[in-house]
């Protein structure tokens, strides 16, 4: 290899941080593979054989019993319209308050952009929050979850810089052939901000998506709770019984393994798409933070 | 604040020739109905828990309500201050903060830097890919994986030290492993990701410089003192310095969900303290003093380690 020459040659230097890097990938990549290989064991074989990485007999029984368990599949669909609703919603508010105040010449935009900024630097704190969401009549309903997260104020500013970085001109010509302020977020602003849209919609639905804390907070309707209380409700019981019981029912360890996978792969499955744009979005948002 | 350059300024000032004759308020009108719906999320789920704060100063009568309830002054605080809590709260939260700013911190920069050495592009790729993922995962998903593998009895670790001859290891219910663990899952989940801006830095560094380094005969190490470092520098200082700033937040939900009873004398923070005491046992007006102390403390070093970052000559979080 030709191409690294440039840096001198160290054979033995080389050597140590290939090494080095491969351990690194194995801590990060040993947790996952074992719950994957777990979950597609048997449930006699977790339970008598000791440590092992291949099943001697594969089984899909763990994934099977989720789907035929009408609790986890609630969970499932709770998380899914949390994810979807939440994503759009927040994308909107986000979005329009960014182009908003991204015009530099809008009166009042300082007041506004300090505002939202000392909410970064300084809160209420979680009971003055929780004890408006309960005033307000929103505990147990999704409404808690989209009203409370609405915007995060990091993801508003770097979106809001995005846009105050774009070539007026563009802007200046559509205005003049009648586009209103709408019309130009939408049909000009927004299609050439695609990178921008995609991350940080990436980011409101992994949000939405591991909503924990909020939903114990807020929700307490067992047919509301999404999937990650679920899973930590499966987890939490005593792990010294080979067969755990939650409120009547089974969770074998290759279940709670499934569980577990299930609950990641949503996201795992949109990252690849999303990808590409995240070196972007995330250094658009480390140069603002 | 802003970064756009003085052209788009002046060009986005000039207002467009059909609209000269609008004043400026006329003409942000559409602008102000975009950023109505925003405008109100933050006077309501933001502003109204902050004067939500004086229940701080009073004895909440849920019945009655915030205006109601009678003034105590300084009682609750007073409360705090003289509780044992208050004393382990406080070097839980410092103890873990220091963990965090001295193992955690400096991660990331170690597998930037290693994989900056390699010039092997789909190797480098791959691991950078790989180990961004944990990031998106919850931490429900990252503590479950910690207990499939470390639990006692079923835990894949202990299985394969039984099998081996060895004592059980019990990581999950000692206090002892509490913060060598909270830091290993933090390092699990954000090393990655959090390596992507010293990515950046170091992919601008120009390789005629150490092309250079190499003809005046360096060796790889002297590459990296003297180059390779020197490039990230100043950004490790400004990450460090807002790191102080974020001192308070330990990151609440990881804690709340690794804390048990065995591990409380550790592993209670401020955050989970208020959630417990608050709304589990409904202690709202003691509470909100104590979140308040935490945001008060938490505002000041944010102000002071802002203000230090920018008297480096960077841009600080505003």
């Amino acid at each position: 290899m030709n191409t690294y020459n440039f840096r001198g040659k160290a054979p033995f230097y080389l050597a140590f941080v290939y090494a080095l890097l491969i351990l690194i990938l194995c801590i990060e990549v040993f947790p996952v593979l074992y719950i994957i290989m777990m979950s597609l064991a048997s449930k006699q074989e977790i339970v008598t054989r000791g440590f092992f990485l291949i099943p001697r007999e594969w089984s899909l029984n763990a994934y099977a019993y989720l789907i035929d368990n009408s609790n986890f599949m609630q969970a499932f669909r709770s998380s899914l319209t949390i994810t979807s609703v939440g994503t759009v919603f927040s994308m909107a508010m986000t979005t329009l308050m960014a182009y908003g105040l991204s015009k530099p010449w809008l009166k009042g935009r300082t007041a506004l952009n300090f505002m939202v900024l000392f909410t970064m630097l300084f809160s209420g704190g979680i009971i003055p929050l929780y004890l408006l969401v309960m005033n307000l009549h929103l505990l147990n309903s999704y409404w808690s979850l989209f009203l409370t997260g609405a915007i995060i104020p990091f993801n508003l500013i770097v979106i809001r810089s995005f846009f105050q970085g774009f070539p007026t001109e563009v802007e200046e010509s559509a205005r003049i052939d009648g586009c209103s302020e709408l019309g130009l977020l939408w049909r000009i602003v927004l299609p050439l901000s695609l990178p921008v849209i995609a991350t940080f919609s990436l980011f409101y639905a992994v949000d939405y998506w591991n909503t924990y804390f909020n939903a114990i907070l807020y929700l307490s309707d067992g047919s509301k709770l999404p999937l990650q209380v679920f899973l930590r409700q499966m987890m939490n019981v005593s792990d010294g019984s080979q067969v755990a019981t939650e409120s009547g029912i089974e969770f074998s360890p290759a279940v709670r393994m499934a569980a577990v996978i299930f609950t990641a792969v949503p996201l795992l499955i949109v990252y690849p798409f999303l990808q590409k744009y995240f070196n972007q979005g995330a250094l658009l948002g480390s140069v603002k933070g | 604040m802003e970064s756009t350059g003085l052209t788009t300024q002046v060009a986005n000032v000039l207002p467009p020739a059909k609209t000269t004759k609008l004043s400026s308020w006329q003409r942000g009108i559409p602008l102000y109905f975009m950023i109505l719906p925003g405008f109100l999320f933050f006077s309501i789920f933001k502003y109204i828990p902050m004067a939500g704060v004086l229940l701080a100063f009073k004895d909440y009568d849920p019945f009655i309500g915030l205006w109601g309830s009678k003034w105590v002054g300084l009682e609750h605080f007073q409360r705090l201050f003289t509780s044992a809590d208050f004393l382990t709260l406080m070097w839980n939260t410092l103890a873990l903060s220091a963990v965090n700013l001295f193992f955690f911190f400096p991660a990331p920069i170690i597998l930037a830097i290693l994989l900056n050495e390699i010039r092997l592009a789909w190797f480098r790729k791959s691991i950078q890919t790989i180990v961004y993922i944990p990031h998106f995962l919850s931490w429900v998903i990252v503590i479950s994986v910690t207990f499939i593998l470390f639990a006692t009895q079923e835990g894949g670790v202990n299985k394969l030290l039984v099998d081996w001859g060895f004592p059980r290891f019990e990581l999950l219910t000692s206090p002892d492993y509490f913060r060598p663990l909270y830091l290993s899952q933090n390092i699990w989940k954000e090393t990655g990701w959090n390596a992507v801006i010293f990515f950046a830095a170091l992919a601008s560094i120009d390789p005629t410089l150490y092309e250079a380094s190499v003809v005046d005969g360096a060796s790889r190490m002297r590459q990296l003192w003297h180059i390779t470092l020197p490039a990230l520098k100043q950004i490790i200082i400004i990450l460090f310095i807002l790191r102080v700033g974020y001192v308070m937040n330990t990151g609440f939900e990881h804690i709340l969900l690794m804390q048990n009873p065995l591990n409380l004398g550790v592993a209670d923070v401020f955050d989970t303290y208020v959630y417990r005491e608050g709304i589990l046992q409904g202690q709202f007006s003691f509470t909100t003093a104590v979140g308040l102390f935490k945001s008060v403390i938490g505002l000041a070093l944010i102000v002071v380690a802002n203000w230090v970052a920018k008297k480096l000559g960077e841009e600080g979080v505003y």
